[in-house]
């Protein structure tokens, strides 16, 4: 088993390695860590720090991804319960108050909560597809921020207690990493020491034929989008909190792409049917760790372009069809249609890979793709 | 051999309900015009001449290029894709175009220019798709990526346009009729005008009905969102055909980008952030499926409409809340969402 875990967090754990050392040839102090006044600072402490909202979005985004699902709306979560908790400490008389910080929070991540049932119930209920579901809430929730704040950008900046969620430190360590931190041990426990992770897979292989084998995979997705939805809500908190201000328009902007990214890079399939944790640990640090070396050696304005690369040379690596022509150039031509049949019979990947790897210029190529697409009509009448 | 096939491909197979049927067919677009009337009629009621011929043509003066993203997301999502790229794409034509014609180049290079290099993103997005199973979703998100990170390497800021005709397309009216408007100040005689980018637009929605439901490309592309196996068994251009809607959303939205660049005279690598939902609840309301195979480029039209009426909405009322602009949108898609999961359910 453990054998089988380090297989498959090798690639992700070597790339994050080579971006390091990248870092480290840029700046030489890159590994420096100091501590200044009792806290700990250095680059790498800046990289965990910024990487803990992505964090955790991203386990959210991971156990939504492994039921076969997606949740688009987690930026425009993040922007409603940052900016209402904005709000609340601002228009309270005492911003600095304990109880207005934690009334805030609590209220906050009710309301993330809360989108995290509607999501959950539009895809378990109503039985909508989690991409349009989602959409739904993307494009309405950053309307309700906006309708919280006025159209204002909020400066919580008095409050110390609300800073420490983004921006503070105790015992040296910088808050939101171990916040982020005791998160992912405990979704860790939750799903790999009970039998919740192996339902969730379960889900995501055949939701109907988990069903059928008792599962109650309607509570399984309405959990984790609610588990999304929260996690969304309290990195919206974090982002808020340690910018000390909230713009409606741009808390949290294009964070789903960040933990979507996270998560394929970790090595959860979008089939679902299996997920990582870890990977996606590892895939978040990736991101952060990429984004500050493209600042350093080219500039701030790369970043996007090197993620779209990113994106694109991962999906590729990952696809069974990329895997095949490269194994057919290794073997020969013969194999090379061999093996995207293969790939159409097992369970995960047959909607998806259905008709396509036919070679049309020959004749061989077109009876090949034609049995491929009935197998495909046969697996789908029988699930 | 496709020509014996033909009478098979359409969205519905010929039944002995067919005359119930076809009504049903269009049950999503009556809904979306009876929504439309009852919006306009509201905001006729609630604010001053709201209904007034040039309020009603500004409905298109003003988003003439979310009509030309609609168009272009149809064809996507008809075959049951989706495009997440043609808000970025869009801001990579108006920072092209600007930053070219700040250069000196002529326009009559620049525009081809811009269709030809956004042609080519959503032909690779394509190809990508197609060639190696990636999800439509994030493959036109890493597009959106792509897209958004060459127009900010471009420039990070505006860029204003000053060229002569590109300043001409943004000033010129074409009068319609003339119209007396009262105005606290009396009456007032003014031409009803409209402008060339809406007429481009509804060029391109000739072209893209006639190609929809006259060609043979058209046929494939609703076969294809009916059932992709299925098209693929009766040797229709699948692949081909997934392809060239990618790439057709492309050129939409480069054109998109023209037109945007037209109406602000200026090139900004920030623009467009979230019109992609825009163009997607467009074709939603306007009753396309987003299963793919049933839908019509004129409900794309209506959609877009319906949006318009929303954004004027704001408009007319200084004191709304654009935020409620985006609740209504998201509303509306929400609606059109379960209207289809109901029609889809009793069809079966």
């Amino acid at each position: 088993m453990k054998h089988v875990l380090s297989n498959r967090l090798i690639w992700p754990a070597l790339v994050l390695v080579a971006l390091l050392l990248a870092n480290l040839a840029f700046n030489h102090s890159f590994f420096n860590i100091r501590l200044q006044n009792g806290n700990l600072f250095g680059p790498l402490v800046d990289i965990l720090r910024n990487a803990a909202p992505v964090v955790l979005v991203a386990l959210g985004m991971t156990l939504v991804i492994a039921t076969r699902g997606i949740d688009l709306s987690v930026g425009a979560v993040a922007a409603i319960s940052g900016s209402w908790a904005s709000m609340h400490i601002i228009s309270s008389g005492d911003p600095s108050s304990v109880r207005v910080v934690l009334t805030a929070v609590g209220v906050a991540l009710l309301m993330a909560l809360v989108a995290g049932a509607w999501n959950g119930f539009l895809v378990s209920v109503l039985g909508i597809q989690p991409i349009v579901a989602t959409l739904v809430l993307m494009t309405a929730g950053r309307g309700l921020a906006q309708i919280i704040t006025s159209e204002k950008i909020l400066y919580p900046d008095n409050s110390p207690a609300y800073k420490l969620i983004g921006g503070g430190y105790l015992l040296a360590v910088p808050f939101s990493i171990l916040l982020a931190g005791i998160i992912f041990g405990l979704t860790a426990i939750l799903t790999r020491r009970t039998a919740l992770g192996t339902l969730i897979e379960a889900v995501g292989v055949n939701p109907e034929a988990s069903r059928l084998a008792g599962i109650r995979s309607r509570s399984i997705i309405w959990i984790v989008y609610l588990f999304a939805g929260l996690l969304a809500g309290l990195a919206g908190l974090m982002l808020t909190s340690n910018s000390t201000s909230a713009d409606p328009n741009s808390i949290g902007l294009f964070i789903e792409l960040d933990a979507i990214l996270a998560v394929v890079i970790g090595g959860t399939s979008l089939a679902g049917g299996r997920f990582s944790l870890a990977g996606t640990l590892i895939g978040a640090f990736i991101i952060e760790a990429m984004n500050t070396f493209v600042i350093q050696a080219i500039s701030a304005r790369a970043t996007d372009v090197f993620k779209a690369c990113v994106v694109i040379a991962v999906m590729i690596l990952q696809s069974p069809q990329a895997r095949a022509m490269v194994t057919g150039a290794f073997r020969g031509r013969k194999r090379a249609v061999v093996v995207p049949a293969g790939s159409v019979v097992s369970p995960g990947s047959a909607a998806i890979s259905a008709p396509a790897p036919a070679t049309p210029d020959t004749a061989d190529g077109h009876t090949a793709a034609t049995s491929d697409s009935i197998l495909t009509k046969s697996s789908g009448t029988t699930s | 051999m496709t020509t014996t096939l033909q009478p098979a491909i359409g969205p519905e197979a010929p039944s002995k309900k067919r005359s119930l049927k076809r009504f049903e067919r269009y049950s999503p677009i009556a809904a979306t015009v009876v929504l439309l009337i009852v919006m306009l009629a509201f905001g006729g009621i609630r604010y001053d001449n709201f209904l007034s011929g040039q309020a009603l043509l500004d409905l298109f003066n003003k988003n003439s290029y979310l009509f030309v993203l609609a168009i272009g997301m149809t064809f996507v999502i008809l075959t049951g894709g989706i495009d997440l790229s043609v808000g970025a794409v869009m801001a990579m034509g108006t920072v092209i175009a600007a930053q070219l014609l700040s250069k000196g180049w002529s326009p009559a290079l620049v525009i081809p220019v811009v269709l030809v290099i956004s042609t080519v993103l959503g032909l690779l997005v394509g190809l990508m798709i197609d060639k190696f199973k990636i999800q439509p979703f994030i493959a036109t998100l890493a597009a959106m990526f792509l897209a958004r990170g060459l127009s900010l390497m471009i420039t990070d800021r505006q860029i204003a346009i000053t060229d002569t005709f590109f300043q001409k397309m943004n000033l010129t009216h074409i009068n319609l009729w003339e119209t007396t408007t009262n105005t606290r100040r009396g009456v007032r005689v003014s031409d009803v005008y409209t402008t060339w980018s809406v007429v481009i637009a509804l060029l391109i929605l000739v072209i893209a009905f006639v190609v929809l439901h006259y060609t043979r490309f058209g046929r494939t592309v609703y076969a294809i969102g009916g059932g992709e196996s299925s098209a693929n068994l009766m040797g229709l251009a699948v692949a081909r055909t997934k392809i060239s809607v990618y790439a057709i959303s492309g050129l939409c939205s480069g054109l998109a980008g023209i037109l945007y660049s037209f109406y602000t005279a200026s090139g900004d690598p920030i623009v467009g952030v979230g019109y992609e939902l825009n163009a997607i609840a467009a074709v939603v309301i306007g009753g396309t499926l987003l299963a793919g195979g049933a839908g019509y480029v004129l409900g794309s039209v209506l959609g877009v409409i319906t949006l318009s009426v929303i954004y004027a909405y704001k408009d007319f009322d200084g004191g709304l809340n654009t935020g409620w602009t985006r609740v209504m949108i998201g509303a509306l898609v929400l609606l059109f969402i379960v209207l289809q999961r109901v029609l889809v359910a009793r069809r079966k």
